[in-house]
């Protein structure tokens, strides 16, 4: 048998494979093998890293080397140099943007420094194909402890002791979901797990799926165990085919190893899953429109109750968990209720996983203690905003969330301060935004979103978003008026307090926030007829610097309605009234002689 | 696939095959309608009323399922299908002037194929890979940080 003295560990995550981390893995493979050393040095495809800014990330063993944008090319030269001769290949290393210094270890890079991996341990250390390095890592352990040395009481109590809540968006307890679902007697029940990550933006689940499937596969047997269910069932995008063959895979594999199916253990119980394909529909986060979804039909939501856990997939009992919630499981039975709820916040435990992206410097995918303030988040472990450029607001909980802006810098993220912000968790979605978006752009682009989504079946959500959007659009094509503005906010409540399920209710959030913390950008469109990030184009007005032009014709013969004129080597002018504000001749200009105003 | 557009009698046994092969059919509505996107590579009238028929459910519920869900297309795809990702990352990175850009080099819209069936266009919501905003995919390749200058160039590939 190899007896390892090194591990090259490739993301093999969507982000990293997207830029050809596959030919990378395969390429080490072959120079390790052309230097006889497969029996010393093991290439292996683990799941993402998070730092997916610097993709294709290759980490080496045990020194914790952290190679950063390698190409397929550069791994002669990790093998030959780092391998072969022990020095490190200086070019590939991290480069920390503040003090502009090499950075080797991974464990002392500032986007790892502040962070707390629970849900996300096992991502980018393990191979995820391969169950023994799950079971290594203590895998099936806390299985194995629920099955022989638990009752479901003791699961349960544990789970609820945690403080563990439901990590979808909604914060619901998550012990006390299986503690009802447990008490309803029936002669069937459900464990569903939902991997229908529809939030634009968010990638927390997939990367989780993807990285430690075990880790999912094993919480849903406990949670099965606990409240007297047999089946368990993976609701999944079929947008997410990696996610989905390694799911497979891990399914397969624990059956055989006698962790799925009849007698688990020697100890009696039976517990399988089994995938169920989504179809590309966000409502069908919602757990009754992901359960009739399940069932075949249209993924529309019903009125609540009766809740899942009294009815659910096919009327029986039946608990919906999101991976994330699933993912905490494991370490919560092993390491206990006090260890898990000594971290994070009053009323939140734990940690939460944010995906991190939009005009920030580290994009990736993060995990931090609950209570980690917005700061630290983009500051810190994000290494604040892209190009030097002013931080205006972030976006958390996608289209159901809203924005936090510079005052709120200093606010403990929780489940309790978002709301109290008017935004929301959500499924931890966290989108930086600079000076140049406008805000009611922003706005419109949710509620084009959910109108889009929107299934249909209520009137405040089929008509409302409809109308909440085309009075943004209104807005930022520079046709509105200030009775908009009070009719957003009216529309906003009235479909906040009558829509049927949460898809509806949190639909004017994305309005409101930014209504309140941008209220000078709405007045701005409305009554000086301008937009102060330069996005909205209907309100732009590009025109050319007398001073600057030299008159070299270029914008001329790209300007599609003929809207410049002038003479040779003299200053243009642009027609207002002929230019239809495409950005030709503001791409084209080399002198930057052209403005948008 | 062009050649997957035509509706054959040995892709209609397929699916019939693939029906026949499930324990029930009850609630197994989208999961039949995977299956035949896979085989036909997009679901007309014909293959509905054929689903509707072999599940014994009004063709009226299969339309309503089918139109529900993005992932169900009643248009076949192009032969290069051009997705690009609109999620919010992309979207703060500028994703719609590359689909604007996409547009006017093949003149067509979102859902829709060009008439000689090379290309197609469709919308994504996130792809999951928001390191490498704006991205888009051609099939199953994916191109990150794009910028409009870079879409002919990429579209010329599959010419």
């Amino acid at each position: 048998m190899a007896n390892y003295t090194m591990h090259m560990l490739v993301c093999s995550g969507t982000g990293c494979k997207s830029a050809e981390s596959d030919l990378i893995t395969a390429n080490l493979e072959k120079y390790v093998a052309e230097a006889n050393m497969t029996d010393e040095v093991q290439v292996l495809k683990t799941g993402c890293f998070g730092f997916c800014e610097k993709g294709p990330v290759v980490k080496i063993l045990p020194d914790n080397t952290f190679y950063v944008q390698v190409t397929p090319d550069d791994a002669e030269e990790i093998v030959n140099e780092h391998i072969i001769k022990g020095r490190k290949v200086e070019r590939l290393l991290f480069v920390d943007p503040k003090t502009e210094k090499m950075v080797s270890d991974s464990k002392k890079m500032d986007f790892y420094k502040k962070q707390l991996r629970i849900a996300l341990r096992n991502c980018g250390l393990i191979d995820p194909d391969n169950i023994d390095e799950y079971i290594a890592r203590d895998g099936y352990h806390a299985l194995g402890m629920a099955l022989t040395e638990m009752t479901p009481q003791d699961v349960i109590k544990v789970v609820k002791d945690s403080g563990l809540r439901g990590r979808g968006g909604g914060g619901f307890p998550t012990g006390l979901k299986w503690e009802i679902a447990s008490k309803n007697d029936a002669d069937q029940k459900y464990v569903v797990c939902n991997a229908d990550e529809g939030d634009p933006g968010a990638f927390m689940d997939r990367s989780i799926l993807e990285g430690d499937p075990h880790s999912v596969v094993e919480a849903m047997a406990i949670c099965g165990y606990s409240m007297g269910a047999t089946i368990g069932k993976v609701y999944i995008r079929a947008e997410y085919p990696l996610a989905i063959k390694r799911l497979e895979k891990a399914i397969e594999d624990a059956r055989e190893y006698g962790l799925l199916g009849k007698d688990i253990m020697g100890t009696g119980f039976d517990f399988d899953i089994e995938l169920t394909f989504g179809a590309g529909a966000f409502v069908c986060g919602e757990e009754t429109a992901l359960i009739h979804s399940m069932e075949g039909e249209r993924g529309e939501p019903t009125t609540k109750p009766p809740f899942p856990a009294e009815s659910g997939y096919w009327g029986k009992p039946t608990n919906v968990n999101n991976v994330e919630t699933f993912a905490n499981v494991p370490v919560i039975l092993l390491k206990g209720a006090d260890w898990f709820s000594s971290i994070g916040s009053e009323k939140s435990k734990g940690t939460k996983v944010f995906a991190l992206a939009g005009k920030i410097n580290n994009v990736g995918l993060i995990e931090v203690p609950m209570g980690t303030t917005l700061r630290e988040v983009i500051y810190d472990i994000g290494g604040g905003i892209k190009d030097g450029k002013k931080f205006k607001a972030v976006q958390t909980g996608g289209p159901s969330g809203g924005c936090l802006t510079v005052d709120d810098l200093d606010t403990p993220i929780d489940y309790e301060n978002l709301i109290a912000k008017g935004s929301m968790m959500g499924s931890g979605g966290m989108i930086v935004m600079d000076e140049d978006d406008c805000m009611p752009a922003v706005a419109k682009f949710y509620l084009e979103f959910t109108e889009e989504e929107s299934c249909g079946k209520c009137t405040p959500c089929r008509v409302g978003t409809k109308r909440l959007s085309e009075l943004l659009e209104l807005i930022t094509d520079g046709k509105g008026k200030m009775e908009h503005l009070d009719e957003l906010k009216r529309l906003s409540r009235v479909i906040k307090d009558t829509a049927l399920c949460g898809l509806g209710q949190t639909a004017p959030n994305p309005v409101l926030s930014t209504m309140e913390a941008f209220w000078d950008e709405y007045i701005a469109h409305i009554k000086d007829g301008r937009c102060p990030a330069g996005q909205c184009t209907n309100l732009l007005q590009y025109i050319i610097s007398e001073a600057k032009c030299v008159g070299c014709t270029a914008c001329v013969r790209v300007c599609p309605t003929n809207a410049i004129t002038g003479t040779v080597k003299k200053p243009h002018v642009i027609d207002q009234a002929k230019c239809i504000k495409c950005g030709a001749c503001y791409d084209k200009c080399k002198f930057e002689a052209i403005s948008k105003q | 696939m062009v050649a997957n557009i035509q509706l054959t009698e040995e892709k209609f046994q397929e699916l019939e095959a693939f029906i026949n092969s499930l324990p029930t059919t009850k609630g197994e509505l989208i999961r039949v309608l995977h299956k035949a996107q896979n085989i036909f590579g997009y679901l007309p009238a014909e293959v509905q009323k054929f689903v509707a028929k072999k599940l014994d459910v009004p063709t009226a519920k299969v339309f309503g399922v089918v139109t529900f869900y993005s992932y169900f297309t009643m248009v076949p795809k192009g032969e290069n299908d051009i997705a690009i990702c609109l999620g919010t990352a992309c979207y703060v990175r500028g994703a719609e002037k590359i689909l604007d850009a996409i547009k006017k080099e093949i003149n067509i819209g979102v859902g829709e194929t060009t008439p000689d069936g090379k290309f197609s266009i469709t919308s994504l919501r996130c792809v999951g890979a928001c390191g490498l905003a704006p991205v888009i995919l051609v099939g199953e390749k994916v191109y990150g940080r794009i910028t409009p200058d870079m879409v002919k160039g990429i579209i010329d590939n599959y010419r």
